[in-house]
């Protein structure tokens, strides 16, 4: 570092960006620990569950399915974040979106890890998970999830890997004498030899690109997939057509609202106010109004199309969830998961950053409201001559909700503490483009000129 | 060669660990099958050719003879028959009677098991083939093998699977049967379970407990292939009882192709009017406790029931 001097942008931008790295403040270890507090919690309520069985829970004959379910696709939703984020925006070339890709690509990660755990936790025996490896079946809808999750799992590492290797690098470069071995040889490795030649940069950048691509086709198969497992089955309500796609679009529109939110924390406890600005979230505050408005849109054609003919089944659907028992989740969902935010988005009064996380919050919540309601009253509609069926939560599957959300946060919150949370190498290489930019047209003006004479 | 002389190649070492992990193997597969147990359904009385013939189990249940068991004040007698026959976990009922409303405003009643559809949905979702058809069209449950995601509860369009919520209460003799698919006794904990037909007792060449059980005899067990059917007292053609009677299957428009057929009526035989005041009574059990009704809690909001 310079003395007296001013420093350049990288400069700044490794130090920024760098600095949470270097140690851990009081509070952050008061918030690790309280969260790690709540993720026990729920593992106890596990451990309960196991002793005793699915009996702890709400989910009876009828109502076979419950929280756990509603988790799953609400975490397998939010995981679209970042193939969203980092891939499509990386394809089309929106430039915008270097400083967010890689928060983006880590709540995928962190979000198909919690996500995955749910449909083990609902099994009746967990003990015999390994059946699936050895005696699977492809007929099932339940094995395409499973290979499709997988794959997006592991997709998704190497995607988030990828452009982290001329970061490791750096760190290797910049760790200072007091660091620990063990950081050392973890960079190390993990930097893979990096000496950023301009053919490691050639490959590392035709890799990233290539996964850019195979990423989406697998991202959109995941939550295609997850829809299939309910639409797949007679039931009203879920025996549906556009139920892929609708759900694909539901997780691309609450996986927008969670990077604004990542965004928003961030930004102010790591002071990243430089690199993600106001511009940042106006963009994705668009993405999720256009997310926003094709969900509306799926949503009034679903209901419009049942409720128009009302068959016997489908009516007994729609007057419990749009009058009954699940009126109130679903009119949550309307009013605070779509007007409310719509609202805060199109009208500009209050400061653009509180106004759209506000936003982002609402449309999370509404979206696990909509999952709610996507998949009890379904089952709550009686197949054969008998009245409808009921759930409860019980405090286990509270406690197993919860230390999963915990258990998102706490991962993440520690993958923040060990890698840099903006991808340094992109961010620098934009701004650089960004400062020759102007000088581009006239070299090219002048070759021009030279070729014409 | 000078290799050999040095002890192990890695050749040989492949060689050998491929060997011994194929013994292990080998013997994993034939030594249970050599001492272990058979199955009590597996083997038939050999060389009787009326008995190798092929099966298509089917049942049909005649609603003019179903009354609820109303007229003799007592809880269904198939579903009672069937507690007790397979120790059926409390609350469960795996041939259920439900009261059916009809235009008039009067109402029958339909004895519901396991439909043992052709196209049986509930297979097709299995992830680990732990619900399968055998040779016979009976839609079985291998306990030992099912992880209990409950994909197949979802897929039942007629609400006959059940789920063990917890380790079931069942009477001290239930421990004493020898477990199979064809007789899932006792149920297990975190798995599905349902009717099979009574598959253990037709390789027997004896009705089921729901046939046997029924006092007016309703319920007739048929062979699609042979096209018979006995209710225990008549035995009549299949094809032509079903026609006869205006034969209809529940829900027959999902494709499912159930293997029971209703033929349409209220008990009108024993005299039951469709507008009879006379209650359904529930069935009873004799063991089981709240069964799976309630929620056993540890700290902090202790146990309670529903």
């Amino acid at each position: 570092m310079r003395f007296g001097g001013t420093e350049s942008y990288t400069e700044r931008l490794e130090r920024t960006v760098l600095r949470p790295l270097a140690g851990t403040s009081p509070a952050y270890r008061v918030f690790v620990f309280s969260l790690l507090a709540v993720v026990l919690w729920g593992l106890y309520a596990f451990v309960v569950q196991l002793r005793y069985g699915l009996v702890s829970t709400g989910m009876r004959d009828q109502v076979l399915w419950g929280l756990y379910l509603v988790n799953f696709v609400f975490f397998i939703g939010i995981s679209h974040a970042g193939t969203l984020i980092s891939a499509i925006l990386r394809v089309t070339h929106a430039g915008w979106r270097t400083p967010v890709t890689r928060m983006a690509e880590m709540i995928t990660v962190v979000a198909i890890s919690v996500g995955a755990l749910m449909p083990i936790i609902d099994l009746g025996r967990p003990d015999r998970v390994w059946h699936i490896v050895v005696f699977g079946r492809f007929q099932s809808p339940l094995l395409w999830d499973i290979v499709s999750i997988t794959s997006y799992l592991t997709g998704s590492l190497i995607y988030l890997y990828l452009p982290l290797i001329p970061d490791f690098a750096l760190m290797r470069d910049r760790l200072g004498r007091g660091a620990s071995s063990l950081k050392r040889t973890a960079y190390t490795l993990l930097a893979v030899g990096w000496q950023n030649t301009p053919r490691q940069r050639k490959r590392l950048e035709r890799a990233i690109s290539i996964q850019a691509i195979l990423i989406i086709p697998i991202a959109i198969s995941v939550h295609t997939v997850v829809s299939f497992v309910f639409s797949m089955l007679m039931r009203p309500g879920w025996d549906s057509t556009v139920f892929g796609i609708y759900f694909v679009i539901g997780a691309i529109f609450s996986g927008i609202a969670s990077i604004i939110i990542v965004m928003a924390i961030f930004r102010r406890f790591f002071h990243f106010e430089e690199y993600l600005t106001e511009k940042h979230f106006k963009n994705l505050g668009y993405l999720l109004l256009t997310a926003l408005a094709l969900y509306l849109y799926l949503t009034v054609s679903e209901y419009l199309t049942t409720g128009y003919k009302l068959m016997v089944e489908d009516k007994h659907l729609l007057e419990i969830l749009l009058f009954g028992s699940n009126a109130p989740w679903f009119w949550a969902f309307v009013v605070g998961g779509m007007l409310i935010p719509a609202f805060l988005i199109v009208f500009r009064q209050w400061p653009t950053i509180p106004r759209l996380v506000v936003a982002g919050v609402l449309v999370n919540i509404g979206m696990w409201l909509k999952r709610f309601v996507i998949i009890i009253p379904s089952l709550q509609v009686p197949l054969m001559p008998f009245e409808f069926g009921a759930y409860q939560p019980t405090w286990v599957e509270w406690s197993i909700t919860a230390g999963s959300f915990a258990a998102f946060i706490l991962i993440f919150v520690i993958l923040a503490k060990v890698l840099p949370l903006i991808s340094i190498w992109e961010v620098a290489e934009e701004s650089e483009k960004k400062e020759t930019r102007p000088a581009l047209p006239e070299a090219e003006a002048r070759e021009k000129v030279r070729s014409l004479r | 060669m000078q290799r050999k002389e040095k002890g192990l190649s890695r050749r040989d070492f492949i060689k050998g660990v491929g060997s011994t992990v194929g013994l292990i193997a080998a013997s994993s597969y034939a030594l249970p099958r050599l001492f272990g147990q058979t199955q009590a359904s597996e083997p038939r009385a050999a060389g009787d050719a009326a008995q190798a013939r092929t099966r298509a189990w089917c049942m049909v249940i005649d609603l003019k003879k179903c009354e609820g068991c109303v007229t003799i004040d007592a809880p269904p007698q198939c579903t009672q028959a069937c507690i007790a026959g397979h120790f059926v976990p409390k609350g469960q009922q795996w041939i259920q009677v439900y009261e059916v409303g009809m235009s008039g405003g009067g109402s029958y009643f339909m004895p519901t098991p396991c439909f043992q559809c052709e196209n049986p949905p509930c297979v097709n979702v299995c992830p680990v083939a732990a619900t399968y058809r055998d040779d016979e069209g009976i839609v079985l449950i291998d306990h030992r093998r099912c992880i209990g995601c409950r994909m197949c509860m979802g897929a039942c369009p007629y609400h006959r699977r059940f789920f063990n919520w917890a380790e079931p209460e069942l009477p001290p003799e239930a421990a004493l049967a020898r477990y199979s698919p064809l007789y899932p006794v006792p149920a297990v904990k975190g798995t599905v379970i349902k009717c099979m037909f009574c598959a253990h007792m037709l390789r027997d060449g004896k009705l089921p407990f729901c046939v046997s059980g029924c006092p007016m005899k309703a319920l007739y067990m048929g062979d699609l292939n042979e096209d018979v059917a006995s209710n225990g007292m008549e035995v009549v053609q299949l094809s032509k009882f079903l026609d006869a009677n205006n034969a209809y299957r529940y829900k027959d428009e999902l494709g499912t192709q159930p293997r029971v057929w209703y033929l349409p009526g209220h008990g009108e035989n024993f005299r039951r009017h469709a507008d009879d005041p006379r209650p359904f009574l529930k069935p009873v059990w004799s063991y089981g406790g709240t069964g799976y009704d309630y929620h056993p809690g540890v700290w902090p909001w202790g146990e309670t029931t529903k």
